[in-house]
């Protein structure tokens, strides 16, 4: 007699309900009765939605001449009940969109600078990342150089920029880091590609952080960091009030290198957008650093400053900020002062951001433990020697995700300067579009290309966050 | 034999201005506080001439004179008689009901949101993320125009509701209650036949019967509290908690249904009457699309603040609470969302502070708020930039400062006490 069984039995593979697709739709989808019925009726509301859009989409009419044209082609393709969007509108005021009331012949210049600006970037968002690097500048470089040849500018010009951006290529080919006198000469090369003009005078302003970064190194080791900066600032203030004006006229009656300037009036669509939500960003982020750094000082002055600022901007709202720019800053300033409307509302859209910044960096810094100061100082480092190595690496780590909320923030808020009389996409572009007597009646279209844009550019920064949050984080959880 | 002293105290020298730290922060102390005040100075005296170029002076008596415009939605009694500074107040309690409304509507809707997100459920969990992207990265005004425009643009116009012939082009919605046109939505207005005799002046009443509602309701909840204070207390003794829920239906509705019953409570429904409706309540497409905007914006950023509040309690606590034998509902009710409403509620202040300045931007519908009366009519029409902004901006100041000590009162008070 033999019960016992002397050979193993073959593994057998779990039951249908407990494998592949079957299990993971049990466990996901269909758990319990709450579960099934919220899936059902997530799929009902997702069926809803794509049988209106859908069909919309698909029915797309790209080339047309009107809104009535559009709508007689769909008729005539689908059926005189189909409903279908009409993207012509998008293809006829392609360029409005983008430039505005710019002038057709200087559309290459926009074009260059949108993508210089990716390059200057580099160094920045990519510094130890060459592969990412080498992409994203051989990407712009290609995009940039077709962009141009749609510009339809002279052979010569081309030619140029497209030395410009394979040179840049090169550069990052050897190390991203070889960008970096690329984007430190990017503002300067933004205002004269922008606005136009002699070159000196963005040559000539440039000149004047010269002046303040020699008087800087001369003083900093004698009399401290910030009487320094002080110093170096009062130097270039001196440089840019008195000097500045005769030596440009000067030089540029030597050398006359200019191009055709285009004032502030004809700015709009994306390229102004685009213009205030990057330098509020860039000139936001240092502003907020010292205000943090201002609000935790020691120094009851320096704080209480501080603090009213921040205080103050977070305050208001936006709007009142641009209403200000527009209305209020003639009474404050001299009377013979007048400049220009995008400089004052990028000044202003700056200094609300940097309030913003500021109680999120101030955030980061009371993130991190008392020791890490303490060590600092028992390291024997001064003050601005611990700030930089020390705490605010850390604490910008930490308020990474917040910064990037702020400008994701600023940037949709470009929106509102429409409020104060620039042409920007959303409201200014779009509703002198739909005033059109062609286009009139037109809604969904020109609305979802605009959001479709916006989107596209802060998911893009919100992905970018994470993808640092994830490089930075340094500690193993 | 030489005795160890004290070193001499250092001289102070000028040059320790400059080069000793303690003396230092001194320095640019007063260098500070000169720049500041040469700043000041400076920018007064700039209004000063610039006023007196334009022959202007500061001058808030306009706040007093006849204001010449209507609006249409206004909380007090008002016409285009009154004072400019009656029109500001009509419009900060316009910005006032939105901002309310806004926050308990984005709230409620956003922590539902915000606790789908967390759901295991696949598809719902996607769906909700992809309605929070879609609502985070596209500007808050573009949402606002769009659903002013669609209402405007798609709804028929009033006379489409009249009844010609028995049929009528359009027809009005639940049960014939409601009616949105391109002007405006038309909703049932709530009416009491016996209210109680209105308090106050002709220009701010005070509607006695709704106070005594909110009384009658807010002494019901007091007493729906005790009931279950009186639970708790008989649970911890016994072990076995009383069943409580019809005591709690009963005290929390019954008073209040009956004081509505007794005062006659009913719904006038609007009518089509000549070329419009009558009757009901008419709200604007502005405060409807303000509204709708802020709600859906609002309840995406709530949604991600719910999710990564919840997010932030860490495993260990559910899982203790579910080695404790608790169940996952009184897990989620007793152990974590106490925890994760800590997390949640800083966010959550600043959240409500800046929809209350986003309905300044209203502007973009064209919505009758403080901005568009104070800071926007009245302005253009007294000429007055300088007084209608700083004003506008110091009671947008104030409103955000009393906002954020009211939350951070509550928020010290659910903050974890440490010892």
């Amino acid at each position: 007699m033999n019960f016992v069984r002397t050979q193993m039995l073959p593994p057998q593979s779990p039951p249908v309900t407990e494998r592949g697709a079957v299990k993971w739709l049990r466990e996901n989808l269909f758990s319990g009765p709450l579960n099934t019925i919220l899936t059902v009726l997530a799929v009902l509301t997702v069926y809803y939605l794509l049988s209106m859009a859908l069909p919309w989409l698909l029915h797309g009419v790209w080339t047309a001449n009107s809104l009535t044209e559009c709508r007689t082609i769909i008729a005539a393709n689908y059926g005189p009940d189909a409903i279908g969007a009409c993207w012509a509108v998008i293809h006829a005021r392609w360029y409005q969109f983008i430039f505005g009331f710019y002038p057709p012949e200087a559309y290459w210049r926009p074009i260059l600078d949108f993508g210089l600006m990716f390059v200057a970037m580099t160094p920045l968002l990519f510094a130890d990342n060459p592969r990412s690097a080498i992409k994203l500048v051989g990407v712009v470089a290609v995009l940039t150089v077709i962009g141009l040849s749609l510009a339809q500018g002279p052979l010569w010009l081309l030619a140029l920029c497209t030395a410009l951006m394979a040179g840049c290529f090169f550069l990052v080919l050897q190390s991203p880091a070889r960008l970096l006198p690329v984007t430190l000469l990017y503002p300067f090369a933004t205002i004269w590609l922008l606005w136009g003009g002699s070159i000196w005078g963005p040559v000539m302003m440039m000149a004047g952080f010269g002046v303040l970064a020699i008087v800087y190194s001369l003083l900093s080791t004698r009399i401290g960091v910030v009487m320094a900066t002080a110093a170096g600032f009062v130097a270039a203030c001196i440089w840019w009030l008195a000097l500045d004006g005769a030596v440009a006229a000067a030089l540029q009656s030597l050398i006359p290198l200019a191009i055709q300037s285009v004032p502030s009036d004809k700015f709009g669509g994306f390229v102004l957008s685009f213009l205030i939500g990057v330098s509020s960003i860039a000139i936001s982020l240092p502003i907020g650093v010292l205000l943090a750094l201002g609000r935790q000082s020691d120094m009851l002055l320096i704080k209480s400053l501080s603090v009213a600022f921040i205080e103050f901007v977070r305050g208001v709202p936006l709007i009142t900020m641009l209403f200000t720019a527009s209305l209020l800053l003639q009474y404050f300033l001299p009377p013979q002062v007048q400049f220009d409307l995008i400089l004052r509302v990028v000044i202003l859209v700056t200094f609300f951001s940097a309030a913003y910044n500021a109680e999120v960096i101030r955030g980061g810094l009371a993130a991190l433990p008392k020791g890490q100061f303490e060590a600092a100082d028992a390291l024997g480092l001064d003050y601005w020697q611990a700030q930089r190595l020390i705490i605010m690496p850390q604490a910008l780590k930490v308020s990474i995700p917040g910064i990037v909320s702020t400008f994701i923030g600023l940037f949709k808020d470009t929106t509102l300067v429409t409020f104060v009389g620039l042409a920007e996409p959303l409201r200014g572009i779009t509703t002198i579009v739909r005033a059109d007597i062609y286009w009139k009646g037109i809604y969904w279209e020109p609305y979802l290309f605009v959001g479709a844009i916006f989107f596209a550019a802060c998911y893009g920064m919100s992905r970018y966050s994470l993808y640092l949050e994830r490089k930075l984080m340094t500690d193993h959880r | 034999m030489a005795i160890a002293s004290d070193l001499p105290k250092p001289q102070f020298r000028f040059g320790m201005l400059i080069y000793d730290t303690r003396y230092r922060t001194i320095t640019i102390q007063v260098i500070v506080l000169i720049l500041a005040l040469i700043f000041a100075g400076w920018l007064v005296d700039n209004v000063r001439t610039n006023l007196a170029l334009k022959g202007k002076d500061i001058d808030f008596s306009f706040l007093f004179r006849r204001a010449g415009y209507d609006i249409g939605q206004h909380l007090i009694p008002y016409n285009n008689d009154m004072s400019h500074g009656r029109a500001a107040i009509v419009g900060l309690l316009n910005t006032l009901v939105v901002a309310v409304i806004g926050c308990i509507l984005s709230t409620i809707l956003g922590v539902f949101l915000g606790v789908l997100r967390l759901s295991h459920n696949w598809i719902v969990s996607r769906l909700i993320g992809v309605y929070v992207e879609i609502f985070r990265n596209v500007p808050l005004i573009l949402w606002m125009i769009l659903v002013a425009t669609v209402l405007v643009e798609s709804r028929p116009q009033p006379k489409d509701f009249k009844v010609v012939d028995g049929v009528s082009q359009a027809s009005m919605m639940l049960w014939d209650s409601v009616a949105i046109t391109n002007r405006s939505s038309n909703v049932p207005l709530p009416l009491l036949d016996h209210p109680l005799p209105a308090l106050g002046s002709d220009s701010f009443p005070i509607n006695t019967s709704l106070l005594f509602i909110f009384a009658l309701f807010a002494g019901s909840i007091y007493v729906n509290r005790l009931i279950l204070r009186r639970a708790k207390a008989v649970q911890e003794a016994t072990g076995l908690r009383p069943v409580t829920w019809w005591q709690s239906i009963l005290v929390l509705a019954g008073p209040t249904l009956a004081a509505l019953f007794a005062m006659g409570f009913h719904l006038e429904y609007p009518v089509f009457k000549g070329f419009n409706f009558q009757g009901g309540i008419q709200f604007d497409h502005a405060f409807t699309a303000l509204t709708i905007a802020l709600t859906l914006y609002y309840a995406a950023v709530t949604a991600e603040i719910v999710r990564s509040g919840i997010q932030a309690i860490s495993r260990g606590q559910s899982e203790a609470s579910f080695a404790l034998g608790l169940r996952p509902g009184i897990t989620t009710r007793l152990v974590i969302l106490p925890q994760a409403l800590r997390v949640i509620l800083p966010p959550m202040i600043s959240q409500f502070l800046s929809l209350t300045k986003d309905t300044s931007l209203g502007i973009a519908v064209s919505y009758l708020d403080l901005r568009g009366t104070l800071g926007g009519i009245t302005l253009n029409q007294t000429g007055r930039e300088l007084e209608c902004m700083l004003l506008m901006m110091l009671i947008y100041l104030i409103i955000s400062l009393l906002i954020s000590s009211v939350m951070n009162v509550y928020n010290a008070s659910v903050k974890l006490k440490e010892r």
